[in-house]
């Protein structure tokens, strides 16, 4: 007995760190302890320099994202359970240039809410760390506590109004939904863990792959997992939480979560999916499949019939994570298929960020004139602020996918990678695809319509005669996201370039 | 000179339209004049720039892309910026060039409500960009692109500056389109995917439409080139519009401002023809076959069916957009044989429709301004109050209803004789009953053309007009933005070969491929 806890104890050895390859995680822990430490020490006076100081941390993180890819090497440490490759980077530097957008975002609506900022963005800065670890994460266990050390804070944040009702009740979803899914999840790895012997996703795919593996256990596990993760990126029937949370919570953590945290669900999903499950399409492909069209069909569907913008886009949402999820139903045909699949969400969670925090910077830039969110109050927009009216306009657009604004580009891509494997069910999901561009068309376009064409509401309790004054930091939020936006559209290459990435190379060497 | 053009001139006249925009979104709106100015400056710099590619054209090899641009683009996807010029492409985009500055000098004073030039203008000129961008283009995706910068701004255009129905008419065209451009897009697609190289027998994974069109669907099956053909109709048919897909037009055109209306009928109809022409027919040589006596019975129907249309209507602008759809139907029926002969008429028929619908657009637009209606029933006697203007309706009409002389005729006659003899492999009979249908259409055209010059043209004005001070013959600002119109009626009427000595090289090399 005492033996073998001395072999164990022996056994340990802390594995060859490589410094490099987790620099990124750890400015971003040195910038968040960082905050702890000016708000304890300089107490008030800490307040004014938080946000500076978070969007600077988010920035300086960006430095070692950019080192590791000048490098080019693909770094792998702690046992292959944390890999740096093109895909992680590209996806850390998504993560991190959104949660710059959002501290932008948040600046002025936490200081004048008299939020608790410190906390606040102490919070976002972890939760952004988790979703940076996430993009490494090759292993079920770093997965894990990557997906808790961004969900933990984003409930938190949700709630961040706390003295609002709604907040209450969004943050309270939000929470119950994340910890149920949580479990699904848990217990899925559970099973995957006990066919394969292994935490490791290599080692996952290597088990389950053959045909010796238990096929129930490894489509159960499957199932749990990916249900799991379709909470987390909002896909229908998983999807419940999310327009009461996005309507209840501040609407700049709505922007984050509607970007930053369904992208983290995603690449785990990705990682899941092309290292993990990859010889298993049988299992995940038809799972993929009605998850994507449902989502697709689902989330416009209901779309049509919203008054409200956020809850709008919450449902938009969801069915922007039909499209995502649609290339991983036919991911598994061969190699090139799944390179193509793997770029072309990778591609959309890009070009989507850009375009989804851009709605909600208008949301919010509009919301501090109208204190409202009704797609009533956008009547008339183009009359007296036509800046924003047209900013809004190209982020709609963009998210319909009309070119030559970024959305088109994403969609193109996600179409193609459906249609290259020539096989009926991806041809089938691609005419959803496009059936499902038109019907988001509509709702896209009322919005549209309703700020160009209506004349502003004559009983409006707020004024509808001068321009809205947007603060700096959301003209700089708009400036960025608009500019990325016209760009990804314009000149794809820009984007394609860095998101033309591969991971089941691996597997098959 | 010429290498200048070699090298920048598509690229330019495609992109001053734009940049104008650009510069006129930094100009504050109070400037109306100077915006104004901006606008017809960037119009004229880009009809100056096709000017001169016009003249350095060389036609007499008329059938090869020239000022061929092919620059680096979207690597990830193979897609590249390939521009060029050929003699299909070139009286379209000369259309084009010459129409966007017209509307830009018709609407110098004539802003509709709510006014606000700034965005009118800023919005035309995004449109021509889209527009000549989507006939020099050789790239599929190039291709879909330009295509589809048209949509957002018509969009606006419709639904800001429009009638009052305006919501529902845009964001039916809208939709309509949409809907229609994104099975296209899966069938270009399709094309990337399963077209290889007949040599050997590799995929190619190519955009280039030089490449494709060289192809001629080598390496795809029969049955599958119906079903990409298939998507490229609905694509390219809703844009026409063909019947069954036409009911966005009468809406859409009813709606629009005059000038959207000029703008739609003159050259975004004939994005949907051209890309039948340019892409359709020569990449789907086999599809195109197998669809043929299809489209050429819907192009009949709507033949028929449009100028039935035009017969029922009450309203002017109304009518003018039924006789669109009747007239596209000819253009179809051309392309439907798959001959030379047929085609030739296809493109003669788009530029002639262009000229003259565009012409009857602007009309119905001064009609409007002068009557603030256009109930057919409430109008009549222009001949007696506004002379010069009555006489350019009829001699508009007498163009759209083919008269020999004007440039109407070469667009319809040619249509209606090429399907006596369509490509082989066509049923002849199925093809020579819908000629026999086709000139019963020009007989109702003109009907329902005569019927309307009469009711609103001739006899006494109504009571309620004929004090009115409002009703004035044409302006000075119309006369300028009407005559080159005018002239180009007469003009391509009198020596159609200007157009069909350009267009058939370029048609013959299309076509030659495939067989």
């Amino acid at each position: 007995m005492l033996g073998s806890v001395s072999t164990l104890v022996v056994a340990f050895e802390r594995p060859a760190i490589d410094w490099h390859a987790i620099a990124p995680e750890l400015t971003l822990l040195g910038f968040g302890a960082l905050l702890t430490l000016v708000d304890i020490l300089w107490l008030e006076r800490g307040r004014a320099v938080v946000s500076a100081l978070a969007s600077f941390g988010l920035l300086a993180s960006m430095v070692p994202v950019l080192t590791l890819a000048w490098d080019g090497a693909d770094r792998s440490t702690f046992w292959g359970a944390y890999v740096v490759d093109d895909y992680s980077l590209v996806m850390k530097a998504v993560f991190l240039l959104a949660g710059y957008v959002v501290v932008l975002l948040s600046t002025n609506y936490i200081a004048e809410g008299d939020y608790w900022e410190n906390e606040y963005y102490q919070m976002l800065l972890s939760a952004v760390l988790g979703m940076v670890v996430m993009a490494s994460a090759r292993d079920l266990v770093t997965i894990f506590v990557a997906l808790e050390l961004l969900s933990i804070p984003a409930y938190l944040m949700a709630t961040w109004r706390k003295r609002d009702l709604r907040s209450n009740e969004a943050g309270l979803k939000y929470y119950l939904m994340g910890v149920f899914a949580s479990a699904v999840l848990l217990y899925g790895m559970s099973l995957l863990y006990g066919a394969a012997g292994s935490t490791m996703l290599v080692d996952i795919d290597a088990a389950i792959s053959g045909d010796g593996a238990p096929l129930a256990v490894v489509t159960l596990g499957v199932i749990f997992v990916v249900v799991g993760f379709g909470f987390k990126v909002s896909a229908f029937p998983f999807h419940t939480w999310a327009p009461d949370t996005y309507e209840g919570a501040p609407t700049p953590v709505t922007a984050f979560l509607s970007v930053a945290s369904k992208a983290a669900g995603f690449v785990a999903l990705l990682s899941l999916v092309f290292v993990g499950f990859w010889g298993r399409a049988d299992v995940y492909q038809p799972l993929m499949w009605v998850l994507a069209a449902a989502s697709m069909f689902g989330g416009n569907l209901m779309a049509l019939r919203q008054t409200n913008v956020v809850r709008l886009l919450a449902y938009s949402g969801v069915a922007q994570a039909g499209y995502m999820l649609a290339p991983l139903a036919v991911a598994g045909e061969s190699l090139a298929v799944a390179d193509d699949a793997l770029s072309s969400v990778v591609t959309y969670l890009a070009i989507y960020a850009a375009m989804n925090l851009g709605a909600f910077a208008v949301v919010i830039a509009v919301a501090r004139r109208t204190a409202s969110a009704g797609i009533d109050t956008y009547k008339g927009l183009f009359r007296y602020s036509p800046g924003l009216a047209v900013a809004m306009t190209i982020f709609l657009m963009a998210l319909a996918g009309i070119p030559p604004l970024g959305g088109w580009f994403a969609k193109f891509e996600i179409v193609l990678a459906l249609i290259s494997p020539a096989t009926a069910w991806g041809v089938v999901l691609g005419v959803i695809v496009a059936v499902n561009s038109v019907i988001a068309l509509y709702y896209y376009a009322r919005i549209a319509s309703h700020m160009w064409v209506e004349a502003p509401p004559e009983s409006a309790d707020f004024d509808t005669t001068t321009p809205i004054k947007t603060p700096t930091s959301v003209t700089a939020a708009l400036v960025l996201t608009g500019a990325a936006t016209l760009a990804f559209g314009i000149l794809p290459q820009w984007v394609g370039h860095f998101t033309d990435v591969t991971l089941v190379a691996t597997l098959a060497g | 000179m010429t290498d200048f053009l070699n090298d920048w001139g598509l690229t330019l006249v495609t992109f001053v339209p734009l940049a104008g925009a650009l510069v006129m979104m930094a100009v504050p709106a109070a400037e109306e004049k100077a915006l104004k100015q901006l606008a017809l400056l960037s119009s004229l710099l880009a009809m100056v720039i096709g000017g001169l590619l016009l003249i350095d054209f060389d036609y007499g090899n008329a059938g090869a892309l020239q000022y061929l641009v092919d620059a680096r683009w979207i690597e990830v996807i193979n897609s590249r910026y390939i521009l060029g010029l050929d003699g299909i492409s070139l009286p379209l985009m000369a259309l084009t060039l010459v129409v966007v500055p017209l509307c830009v000098v018709y609407s110098w004073d004539h802003i509709p409500e709510p006014g606000n030039p700034k965005a009118f203008f800023i919005l035309m000129l995004i449109l021509e960009t889209g527009m000549v961008g989507t006939f020099v283009a050789q790239d599929l995706i190039l291709f879909f692109v330009f295509f589809e910068v048209v949509l957002l701004p018509m969009f606006f255009m419709i639904a800001v500056w429009g009638g009052e129905n305006r919501r529902y008419a845009s964001i039916k065209f809208f939709l309509f389109t949409l809907f229609g451009s994104a099975l296209m897009l899966l069938s270009f697609l399709a094309l990337f995917f399963l077209s290889t190289d007949p040599a050997t027998g590799e995929s190619l994974r190519t955009f280039d439409m030089r490449v494709l069109s060289d192809v001629a669907g080598a390496g795809i099956l029969g049955a599958t080139q119906i079903w990409i053909f298939a998507g490229m109709f609905i694509g390219f048919g809703v844009k026409v519009p063909m019947f069954p897909f036409h009911t966005w037009l009468p809406d859409a055109h009813t709606e629009a401002p005059t000038v959207g209306s000029v703008i739609l009928a003159a050259i975004l109809l004939k994005l949907g023809t051209y890309g039948f022409v340019r892409i359709a027919v020569p990449m789907l040589p086999e599809g195109a076959e197998a669809w043929a006596p299809w489209i050429g019975l819907l192009a009949v129907i709507g033949i028929i069916y449009g100028a039935l249309g035009c017969l029922a209507q009450t309203d002017m602008k109304r009518l003018i957009a039924f006789s669109s759809v009747a007239h596209m139907g000819f253009v179809m029926l051309g392309i439907a044989t798959l001959t030379d002969f047929g085609i030739n008429a296809a493109i003669f028929g788009m530029v002639a429709h262009g000229i003259i619908t565009g012409m009857l657009f602007f009309l119905a637009g001064s009609v409007k301004e002068r009557y603030h209606t256009l109930e057919i029933r409430r109008l009549g006697g222009m001949l007696v109050q506004a002379p010069r203007m009555g006489w350019i309706l009829g001699f508009c009409s007498m163009a759209s209803l083919g008269l020999p002389g004007l440039a109407g005729f070469w667009g319809e006659f040619p249509a209606i004789l090429s399907a006596y003899s369509p490509a082989e492999g066509l049923p002849v009979e199925t093809f020579r009953t819908y000629m026999v249908v086709a000139a019963v259409g020009t007989v109702l055209a003109a009907g329902y053309l005569l019927w309307l010059l009469q009711r609103t043209a001739m006899g006494a004005p109504r009571e309620e007009f004929a004090d009115s001070d409002e009703i004035v013959d044409v302006t000075r600002t119309e006369w300028i933005s009407w005559a080159p119109l005018l002239v180009g009626i007469l003009l391509f009427g009198l020596v159609p070969g200007l157009i069909f000595d350009v267009t058939d090289p370029a048609v013959v090399g299309l076509l030659a491929n495939g067989g």
